[in-house]
């Protein structure tokens, strides 16, 4: 690594996260402007942005090369007033709170004191929306039924597609001139909102150039008086890149990765977009420039890789917008969730893996870095040498990249309606979400706590943590005879508070479409401004909107319990279940035990618990999927968790397959914690039994020890083991390689950790059925082994 | 037709090429006093105790009719195996699966669809079914029919053997194998009779034989420091080996304590020992040996 990465990245990484009220004092003032009021909402929200990129600081480092920042300094974080307004509790809890803590000073308490909260107390979207919300939605949404995500964050979520690396702003702006000159005042009832909203997105492509200029001006006059001549060669250059991009389609290596990034910090200072922006396929849309200069002899690898790495910095700077309330729950992390993809297929179906895949790869795995966060996407046709190289730096213990299923993703993309090229030129973005990139707004809504549901109607409808009716009565379970009477109920349930979601949901997305547009982002995700609408009004080519269900492999757990053990076997009486659930299994630890351990489980490749995991997904599915949005999109289900599995165990009280009140559900479509006791080839065949195709993604766990990759050999099989998974049509699988702190924690608490194989010698085990000497052993050589 | 078998393995990746799925055969006629997995060497099924998982409530001393079962006074099961019939009703008590009964019989068409599960990742690695054990020539009927079956399938069968079993039926059933594992121990008769129980000669015959039927060999060679590390048998080992043009490669397995735990669960310390197992140094220094040698050399299965 050069000296100037290495200088840039131990910055980034030694600053600590703060809170910048530059953004809010911008947006305030420029809200009082009598001018900004008397607009239409759009070109207010235009010259909102136009005062952001005309008045927030700009700064170049020492050795950047890449310029631009969300902030007014590294890892300055931006508030969202507009959005949601910070109480002074929020701003101390934020300063203070021992997990994802951002430092507030002074002068922004003051600032929120005086300015930002009396403006914007009442105002803000987060306020909307919750009065705006059914008496049946708040008790929901307390009980933690479900979660919602625009109650703090604006929707975003989408990826960048190849749009910019063809066309400047200034072609952009010719585009909209275009559909303004195509509005036809006579029949489309829209064609004012149209016109309106066309000129903010004008507005906005001329700010960002105007930002851009700021940029080169301030490089112009660092150079004149920079000493060192090699500093200063670099400075002018930055000034020509800046004059050059976004205004005009980008030339080289340099200006694509320049023009990338003044979008991607438009993007996040318009709004506090949830899974962030990021520039998708990467090696994709570099590659061409990549060979041009190669070709040219102005740019070699060694050049490249240090301007990749000084983006991957610029991604590190920006620490996911704050988050209070269970909203931090269930995403407890600095992560803004931007996904390089790398790999994959190209729109005409070829192999897409290049030079630079493996380039990037290398930059992954030096730099080390929390953001971006990364993934290789591996079709049949990609090569294995290109899955081999990112799982030396999975075994790492890095905990990346991940790795997706590409022929599943475009088949996932075409069964919701997209076209074959659209659905190639797509990947994963977020955690696990599928999307067609730079034609998609897919937007994720909230997690859905389907075990939750579950307790509730064992409860008729009573939630048992409050003792408060929340759902539906649908029947006392003590008097349900057969299996499939308790189904029926538990599908009402799940219908009644899937549909209180999507009630809410509804009224939310029209609440942004219609008082917060977006139209700076609607510049670049297609067809918005061809429609002349906007990102949050159904502006894109396609648009979803995602419920994401949790817990699948808890309900499993659940409902093979019960029916094993109530139903079928008659071991347990209904009576008996419900008491030793309300009493938390204290009395009933043989029957917690008989539950845990002689019970089917999912993740073991036991159709007794698998079908019952197709069932619940399949219910799932049919009660979201194809259902409609108020700006004519469809609603699509996938399953990840995040960090929200942790919460909604918390507001969970014991359930049947043994799991303890309050403890964490599964994650994703993971198997429960431990409950995998047939190894990873089990646990796939289990989680192939889902139709991934008819998801919008899911997210499978894997832990792995160090030794058990230690040799190419062990690659080579994990390899296998996931082309395997993929050929079952498995959407996405990443994998933590074991700590000797997990595995002491194992020693601890082995009924946890039942799952965990190690390699012993020329054998691998159960890490807790080895002998303590054994044990202790293994840890030693975990500590010790380094790659 | 069954089989005594006391597991199936999936996901076994150091066992032959790719994913393989260890078939464990029950019973074996050698006895090697550092055996890693004693509870293949019995010929009949049984009792295992894991304290490890235990709940020291007593359901199982209490659900025993023959009183094979008590509690020590800190609630540590005991069992007086004398007593046990095998009859199982104390791992239904048992609600951890802390006592099970190890050895199972199973027909040709239970272990194949065990296999068939792990069809896609066979096909995907190039691996397939390891038939191991305990020594699966000693039940050689079912093993004979298992790789028939197997073989029929599709499904790619590597053999683990000691070598020890009659020319005729180790030939055959080796014939019937894409892959040979054969676990060499040491060349000196008497210390292998004194270590194992019984004679090395018709191992030695047997493993020579194998020329004749044109199937690759991977030799595996535990290292026991005391007990085969020494310079004249690993001399002796790669003269013998050198002559045999079908082992294509050795595998060093260092010796582990894996099995003493399960010496304990089945009651059996008596008839096991215990060795230190050798350094890195050594098993690198050994391994630098037989490569010199001319050998491809694994560390590991």
């Amino acid at each position: 690594m050069k000296e100037r990465i290495k200088k840039l990245r131990e910055q980034s990484v030694n600053t600590r996260p703060s809170i910048s009220p530059e953004r809010a004092r911008i947006v305030t003032e420029a809200y009082r402007n009598p001018e900004v009021q008397r607009v239409s909402i759009p070109v207010q929200r235009a010259l909102v942005f136009k005062a952001l990129m005309e008045q927030k600081a700009v700064f170049i480092d020492e050795g950047e090369l890449i310029v631009g920042e969300r902030g007014p300094d590294h890892k300055a974080t931006p508030t969202y007033p507009e959005v949601c307004c910070h109480s002074l509790e929020d701003l101390e809890t934020l300063n203070s709170r021992p997990k994802t803590s951002y430092a507030v000073d002074e002068e922004t308490l003051r600032l929120y004191h005086d300015e930002i909260i009396p403006f914007w107390r009442g105002r803000s979207m987060r306020e909307r929306i919750f009065a705006e919300m059914t008496p049946e939605w708040k008790a929901a949404y307390q009980a933690g039924v479900f979660t919602e995500f625009m109650e703090q964050r604006a929707p975003g979520h989408t990826v960048l597609g190849d749009k910019i690396y063809q066309r400047g702003l200034l072609d952009i702006i010719k585009d909209i001139e275009e559909s303004q000159a195509r509005l036809d005042f006579f029949n489309d009832p829209e064609a004012l909102d149209k016109q309106q909203e066309l000129k903010a997105m004008a507005i906005c492509a001329r700010a960002l150039i105007t930002y851009a200029h700021r940029q080169a001006e301030l490089a112009r006059q660092m150079a004149a008086v920079e000493k060192d001549p090699q500093r200063k060669r670099e400075l002018k250059k930055i000034a020509a890149v800046c004059d050059w991009v976004p205004a005009r389609a980008p030339r080289d290596f340099w200006e694509a990765l320049q023009y990338y990034w003044f979008v991607h910090v438009g993007v996040t200072t318009e709004y506090n977009t949830w899974d962030s922006f990021n520039p998708g396929r990467l090696d994709q849309h570099l590659y061409p420039f990549y060979k041009k200069g190669l070709e040219e002899g102005t740019l070699d690898p060694e050049r490249a890789k240090e301007l990749l790495q000084v983006l991957w910095v610029k991604f590190n700077n920006q620490p996911a917008p704050p988050k209070v309330g269970v909203t931090a729950e269930e995403s407890g992390t600095y992560t803004d969730f931007a996904l390089i993809n790398i790999g994959g297929l190209r729109p005409d179906g070829r192999d897409g893996v290049n030079e630079l895949s493996f380039l990037i790869l290398d930059v992954i795995e030096e730099m080390r870095l929390l953001q971006p966060s990364s993934m290789v996407q591996v079709s049949a046709k990609n090569p294995d040498s290109l899955l081999l190289r990112a799982l030396k730096i999975v075994r790492t213990g890095f905990g990346q990249p991940s790795i997706f299923n590409t022929d599943a993703i475009v088949q996932e993309l075409v069964r919701q309606g997209k076209s074959l090229e659209d659905a190639r030129k797509g990947g994963s973005s977020g955690c696990v979400e599928a999307g067609a990139f730079g034609a998609e707004a897919y937007i994720l809504t909230g997690y859905f706590n389907i075990p939750k549901v579950f307790e509730i109607t064992l409860n008729n409808g009573l939630d048992p943590r409050t003792g408060k009716k929340i759902g539906l009565e649908t029947g006392d379970p003590r008097n349900f005879q057969t299996f499939d009477e308790l189904l029926r109920a538990f599908e009402k349930q799940m219908r009644y508070f899937i549909d209180i979601k999507i009630r809410g949901n509804n009224v939310i997305e029209k609440l942004y479409a219609d008082y917060l547009p977006a139209p700076f982002l609607s510049l670049f995700i297609d067809d918005c401004v061809l429609k002349g609408k906007d990102y949050h009004g159904g502006g894109a080519r396609y648009n979803t909107r995602y419920i994401q269900g949790v817990g699948l492999g808890s309900i499993t757990d659940i409902l093979a319990s019960v029916k094993y053990n109530v139903y079928d076997r008659k071991t347990v009486t209904r009576d008996e279940l419900l008491r030793a659930l309300s009493q938390n299994f204290q009395g009933y630890e043989r029957l917690r035990d008989r539950f845990i351990n002689k019970t089917p489980k999912y993740g073991n490749d036991d159709d007794y618990a698998d079908d019952l995991a197709r069932l619940v997904f399949e219910m799932y599915f049919g009660l979201v999927d194809g259902r409609p949005t108020v700006c004519g999109g469809t609603y699509r289900v996938n399953l990840l968790p995040t960090t929200v599995h942790v919460y909604f165990g918390r507001v969970t009280g014991a359930t049947p397959d043994g799991r303890l009140a309050h403890e964490p559900l599964s994650e994703g479509i993971s198997p429960v914690q431990g409950m995998d006791r047939k190894g990873p080839t089990a646990v796939i065949k289990s989680a192939g039994k889902i139709d991934h195709i008819k998801t919008g993604g899911t997210l499978l766990n894997q832990k792995f020890t160090p030794q058990l990759l230690a040799e190419e050999e062990g690659l080579v099989k994990l390899k296998d083991l996931i082309r395997a998974y993929f050929k079952l049509m498995g959407h996405h699988i990443q994998f933590n390689v074991v700590t000797a702190e997990t595995l002491r924690e194992a020693q601890k608490h082995p009924e946890k950790y039942r799952d965990l194989i190690v390699r012993v010698a020329g054998y691998s085990d159960y890490f807790v059925d080895c002998a303590r000497e054994l044990q202790d052993e293994i840890i030693r050589r975990t500590e010790h082994q380094g790659f | 037709m069954k089989a005594l078998i006391f597991d199936l393995k999936r996901y076994a990746v150091h066992d032959g090429p790719g994913i393989r799925l260890n078939v464990f055969f029950k019973g074996c006629p050698l006895h090697c006093l550092w055996c890693h997995n004693p509870e293949g060497v019995a010929f009949e099924p049984e009792l295992m105790l894991m304290p490890n998982r235990c709940a020291r409530c007593g359901d199982c001393v209490r659900a025993c009719r023959y009183g094979a079962l008590n509690q020590d006074s800190e609630g540590q099961v005991e069992a007086d195996r004398s007593r046990c019939t095998l009859c199982g009703d104390c791992l239904e008590a048992c609600q951890r699966e802390a006592i099970a009964i190890v050895g199972r019989e199973m027909t040709v068409e239970e272990i194949a669809a065990e296999a068939e599960k792990e069809r896609v990742f066979f096909e995907q690695s190039g691996g397939g079914v390891t038939l191991t054990g305990g020594e699966p020539l000693a039940q050689p009927a079912l093993a004979e029919a298992l790789m028939d079956g197997l073989r029929r399938r599709g499904i790619q069968v590597a053999l683990d053997t000691s070598g020890y079993a009659p020319r005729e039926i180790f030939l055959r059933l080796a014939e019937k194998a894409d892959l040979i594992l054969f676990d060499l121990k040491l060349m000196d008769e008497k210390k292998h009779q004194k270590y194992t129980g019984v004679s090395n000669r018709p191992i030695l015959e047997n493993l020579k034989a194998l020329e004749t039927v044109g199937r690759p060999v991977w030799v595996r060679f535990p290292l026991i420091p005391g007990v085969n590390a020494d310079d004249q048998n690993l001399e002796a080992m790669a003269e013998f080996l050198s002559g045999l043009k079908m082992v294509q490669q050795l595998s060093v397995l260092p010796y582990h304590k894996g099995g003493v735990e399960k010496f304990r669960r089945l009651g059996r310390q008596a008839e096991f020992a215990v060795f230190e197992p050798p350094s890195p140094e050594q098993v690198e220094k050994v391994i630098g040996f037989f490569r010199k040698k001319g050998f491809q050399v694994k560390r590991g299965g």
